[in-house]
């Protein structure tokens, strides 16, 4: 499903040529449940941004459901991001001035849904994560667990095939943590694809393959028997 | 996205951030409202000048001494004058089936007395068509006599004014007055009815043209003042006067003709300048507000950093955060303007309330133009915004908490 050939990321910092990542070689199947770990400035987070359409390689190939997407347009990556991945922040980034189901709602409005189909959509996505009586809250007045649920209802309330995940518990206390985790593997276990970065190693140890990551380059892939390469 | 979720959207973001959006209504609203008063200040100015100069009356023209190229504005008061216009020529002129009325003017200043009460005015020597050339009306008496224009006779018309400060309450009529160093018998007294464009009719003694002559010692005429039986008659009696006088002045062509329409059209064209170039300064002001909106959205951007970087992250293409950035700006402006006219109309209607005698109200232009300089500046001023809103490298926007 994803496929990265000889992915490279340079940084130019001041007049030093940064390595972000170098020769990236990965493929990841559907439904698959990853953890990429690592010490800061190793490059993970620049790979799950590489992955999600964010960031653009200097070199390599990204190939996602057998499209070639480091090719496409501005348009296009928007397009794919909106409808094939969804993200999940450190620090939720959830819009203050909007309410929860306002907040789940922005990928449906910003593609076009017209709003009963909208609220429909955003009232089962609030149901699923069991916040639907905070629907009308507002990011300040719900606990760290709530907002980063109504953050995870809103990258996936347009159905995604991967979730990309960037130290979803960083910011919050172990309980809640090992809630949203379940959240997340529960979301896995039917059928999204989900990668997760952390330096948490607890949390990385739960994902069936694991990633280390050091200098930019993958140190250590443990790939699941049970897993081929279905890319 | 729809039309309506990005209206929201930008609507929701306005209200957001109370103070900064109540700023900018306030910098676009002043813009704006200074433009509909300034206009409307213009265009009373025009309108007010427009309506003395028709109290003249539509069918007249004035021959002034003197060639002058102009046609309209300022008589040639510098001297100039070749040669004078004189009751002669006034006769000649008016000897035409395509002059109603002709009426001379021999203008001065002297002192009027009555016992020991004295008034410096001034003193305008004239026939009796005067009256129907200004279309003025009597309060009391007769106007000057029909007789032969030539004859001096020492009778006098005093303005309400005049008549009031030298006789008081008394019967004026049948009274004599000291004008200068003759005496005149008082027959009639005009209305009150205020300044009439040049001539102050409540401060002013009337006599025949004759006698002024002889007061002031003069053969010249001040001018000659003329109406026509139509307004289509206009341009042949001017051709009449213009040949009259020319055969009369031995061949040259020396006077000045003007018109109520020239005048007219002249203080219409100056006066639409001055609007203009009012409404231009208070353009300047909304171009000031539009500068105001560009660095309130620069900073509007910078602050939404995150929000504009998640947007992107949720799949929002350049395009579209352009758009949202433009209708927040266009809401911002349109709710300006809006507010602008309110404050516009407001203001002159406050104008209006001190100075009732100005013809007040903004040209539906003014209103056409405040609304579109508004939405323009508006918009072009967000344009570098929105763009470096869409440049915003999402990585970096989202790194930041």
């Amino acid at each position: 499903m994803i496929r990265l050939t000889d992915i490279q990321r340079d940084f130019q910092v001041g007049d030093q040529q940064v390595h972000a990542l170098r020769d990236i070689n990965l493929q990841v199947a559907a439904g698959e449940y990853i953890s990429i770990m690592g010490p800061s400035g190793s490059g993970k987070s620049t790979l799950l941004n590489m992955i999600g359409l964010l960031d653009q390689p200097t070199a390599g190939h990204y190939q996602l459901d057998r499209q070639d997407v480091t090719t496409l347009s501005d348009e296009q990556q928007a397009r794919t991001r909106r409808e094939k991945i969804g993200f999940v922040f450190q620090f939720f980034h959830l819009v203050p001035r909007l309410t929860a189901a306002q907040n789940i709602a922005l990928p449906l409005m910003l593609s076009g849904m017209n709003e009963k189909e909208r609220n429909k959509r955003v009232a089962q996505a609030l149901a699923q994560m069991g916040i639907t009586d905070r629907a009308a809250h507002r990011p300040d007045q719900l606990s760290g667990g709530q907002r980063q649920r109504v953050a995870i209802a809103r990258a996936t309330v347009i159905g995604p095939a991967v979730l990309l995940a960037d130290e979803p518990t960083g910011n919050l206390d172990s309980a809640s943590g090992i809630e949203v985790v379940r959240i997340l593997e529960q979301l896995n276990a039917n059928g999204l694809t989900l990668l997760v970065v952390t330096h948490d190693e607890a949390l990385g140890k739960r994902a069936k393959r694991r990633i280390h990551m050091i200098d930019g380059a993958i140190e250590r892939d443990t790939l699941p028997t049970a897993m081929a390469t279905d890319a | 996205m729809k039309t309506r979720d990005a209206t929201r959207f930008a609507f929701d973001a306005l209200r957001g951030y109370r103070t900064r959006t109540l700023l900018m209504l306030l910098a676009m609203s002043i813009g704006v409202a200074s433009v509909l008063v300034l206009t409307s200040l213009g265009e009373a100015a025009r309108r007010y000048v427009t309506e003395e100069f028709s109290s003249l009356g539509t069918n007249l023209i004035i021959v002034l001494p003197g060639k002058s190229e102009t046609t309209g504005g300022s008589p040639n008061l510098l001297g100039g004058t070749t040669r004078d216009l004189t009751l002669n020529d006034a006769l000649a002129v008016s000897r035409s089936a395509l002059i109603n009325h002709m009426a001379p003017l021999v203008i001065g200043s002297a002192p009027v007395s009555v016992k020991n009460l004295q008034r410096d005015v001034m003193v305008v020597g004239t026939t009796s068509s005067l009256l129907d050339v200004r279309q003025w009306h009597l309060g009391a008496g007769h106007f000057l006599p029909e007789a032969d224009i030539d004859r001096a006779r020492f009778v006098a018309v005093l303005g309400s004014v005049l008549k009031q400060e030298l006789f008081g309450t008394q019967n004026a009529l049948g009274e004599w007055v000291r004008i200068g160093d003759r005496r005149f018998r008082v027959i009639g007294i005009m209305a009150a009815q205020g300044r009439s464009f040049d001539i102050d009719v409540e401060n002013v003694a009337f006599v025949p043209v004759a006698a002024a002559q002889m007061l002031f010692n003069t053969q010249s005429l001040f001018r000659i003042l003329l109406d026509t039986r139509s307004r289509e008659g206009i341009p042949r009696a001017i051709e009449h006067i213009r040949r009259t006088l020319r055969e009369r002045h031995q061949g040259e062509e020396d006077v000045t003709i003007i018109t109520q329409d020239a005048v007219l059209a002249t203080f219409d064209k100056i006066f639409r300048a001055l609007t203009l170039t009012v409404a231009g300064i208070a353009a300047i002001s909304l171009a000031v507000a539009g500068i105001l909106i560009m660095n309130v959205m620069l900073v509007a951007v910078s602050q939404r950093t995150t929000e504009i970087g998640l947007l992107k992250a949720l799949g929002a293409p350049r395009r579209q955060i352009i758009r949202l950035i433009m209708t927040e700006a266009a809401l911002l402006s349109s709710m300006g303007a809006g507010l602008g006219l309110l404050v516009g109309q407001i203001g002159n209607g406050l104008l209006g309330y001190f100075y009732p005698a100005l013809p007040l109200g903004a040209p539906w232009w003014a209103f056409v133009a405040a609304i579109g300089v508004a939405l323009g500046t508006g918009l072009l001023f967000s344009l570098l915004p929105a763009r470096r809103a869409a440049q915003l490298d999402p990585v970096q926007a989202l790194a930041r908490r």
